[in-house]
């Protein structure tokens, strides 16, 4: 525990040292919606509403994840390879991307509530849709990943291999996040949720037993 | 016995001629037997036996891709990495057939090649997934590496599409067979006749899958060899 906490807490200083990275990913999530905003004007249908704010996440998902494995350098992975154990690593940047994917969606929600508008009608049921549906991008996509990295720099890889693995999370947090935003009752959606945390987990599980083996070359 | 001397047939195991003889017996008997008259099904409700039986052989290239999959990371061994990939490519190919059988039948039943439909968005995703799986391969020089990644993303990308399609169908309607309140086809198999065809059926894809798979294999270690 004490070790996962020491990796995330150094994860959050290397985001530190190169900031340019990180307001780069916010810049991005500003200027995806803006251009949706310019593109759209207005957005009366919810179902549209609710599809176009989740594949902004999509797209900001897998730009800001991408660099997580892809920007380490293999002197840099080694030398974590004599330090610590690959299942505290991995559980690390997926807490990790969790954070930062959580900031990216409160960035991406409050501008695009500002550009084209909130029709949401349960603001807190759509926060919990919000950090199960990151927290689900996270875990995919730190391992995702993780596997193109180890294929040479391959940006195209990375939505090649993710995109296909998300579509389930995808469609079950659209499905919760509508549920959200037309104001049903929570007893509705419960099963989302359980779902989606059944989810969660298992790629958790995945993550934690198949990371030692992508680490050693 | 004077099959042995002739050179085209040496080598050719039983179940292989098992398989030829079901395949036979699938083509032979699914076009010619009796089945329930129903309206807008009419005769497609023969796609049962080919559609539904290569998906099953599809399942099992996949798992069998898993498997070896395991196997490699447990053992490092290459031989184990050539099954899994070769599984997953004569997957796919089941895959491929499986889309245009099904396309087909859609067409003639529903009235489009094809519908916006859990079951249906679930096989795309599949075949898409495992698309990727061949570009990943193909992106990788390293024989050792390519093995042990590609490996991790099947197991990975195989659950997560196990998920898929095992649970999100019966979430929503569907429009497909034995899904959403749709009955299966074994409902209208009233006198089990259609059975008697479907289990061949489905011996036969499988056993020729696993043949084509390892006609591949062996193709993959003479290759393998040469290189070294």
């Amino acid at each position: 525990m004490k070790e996962i906490t020491f990796l995330i807490g150094k994860e959050i200083q290397s985001e530190f040292r190169q900031k340019y990275a990180f307001n780069g990913l916010l810049l991005y999530v500003v200027s995806t919606v803006f251009v949706c905003y310019l593109s759209f004007r207005q957005i009366v249908d919810l179902p549209t509403w609710n599809a176009l704010f989740w594949i902004i996440q999509l797209f900001a998902g897998v730009n800001a994840i991408s660099k997580s494995f892809l920007q380490e350098g293999r002197g840099r992975m080694l030398y974590y390879y004599t330090l610590t154990n690959p299942r505290y690593f991995i559980i690390a940047k997926i807490l990790y991307n969790l954070l930062l994917m959580m900031i990216l969606s409160t960035f991406n929600l409050i501008f695009y509530s500002l550009f084209i508008g909130n029709p949401v009608q349960d603001l807190p049921l759509f926060l919990i849709a919000m950090l199960l549906g990151s927290a689900g991008f996270s875990a995919v996509l730190s391992m995702v990943s993780a596997i193109a990295s180890k294929s040479g720099n391959n940006f195209a890889l990375m939505s090649i291999l993710s995109f296909p693995i998300l579509i389930p999370l995808l469609m079950v947090t659209i499905r919760f996040s509508k549920n959200a935003m037309d104001g049903l009752p929570w007893l509705v959606s419960q099963h989302f949720i359980i779902l989606l945390v059944a989810l969660i987990s298992m790629v958790f599980g995945l993550s934690y037993l198949l990371f030692p083996y992508l680490w050693r070359d | 016995m004077s099959l042995k001397n002739n050179s085209l047939f040496t080598g050719i195991q039983w179940w292989k001629w098992t398989c030829i003889v079901l395949l036979f017996y699938t083509f032979i008997q699914g076009l010619l037997i009796e089945v329930p008259r129903l309206p807008i099904l009419n005769e497609t409700i023969r796609n049962l036996f080919f559609h539904v039986t290569i998906w099953f052989a599809m399942i099992i290239m996949m798992i069998s891709s898993v498997v070896y999959g395991i196997k490699y990371l447990r053992s490092n061994n290459i031989d184990f990495d050539i099954k899994s990939s070769e599984s997953a490519y004569t997957g796919v190919f089941l895959g491929i057939l499986g889309l245009a059988t099904g396309s087909l039948w859609a067409k003639y039943t529903w009235g489009a090649w094809w519908v916006n439909d859990a079951k249906l968005n679930g096989a795309a995703a599949t075949m898409l997934v495992y698309l990727a799986y061949i570009v990943l391969r193909g992106s990788i020089d390293d024989e050792n590496k390519k093995a042990k990644i590609s490996a991790v993303y099947g197991i990975f990308a195989f659950t997560l599409m196990l998920v898929f399609i095992m649970i999100l169908p019966r979430l929503t309607d569907s429009l497909h067979p034995g899904n959403g309140g749709n009955p299966g086809f074994s409902k209208y198999d009233l006198d089990s006749k259609m059975r008697t065809v479907f289990y061949p059926a489905v011996f036969a894809w499988s056993l020729l899958a696993t043949w084509i798979a390892e006609i591949r294999v062996r193709i993959k270690r003479v290759s393998a060899s040469q290189n070294h």
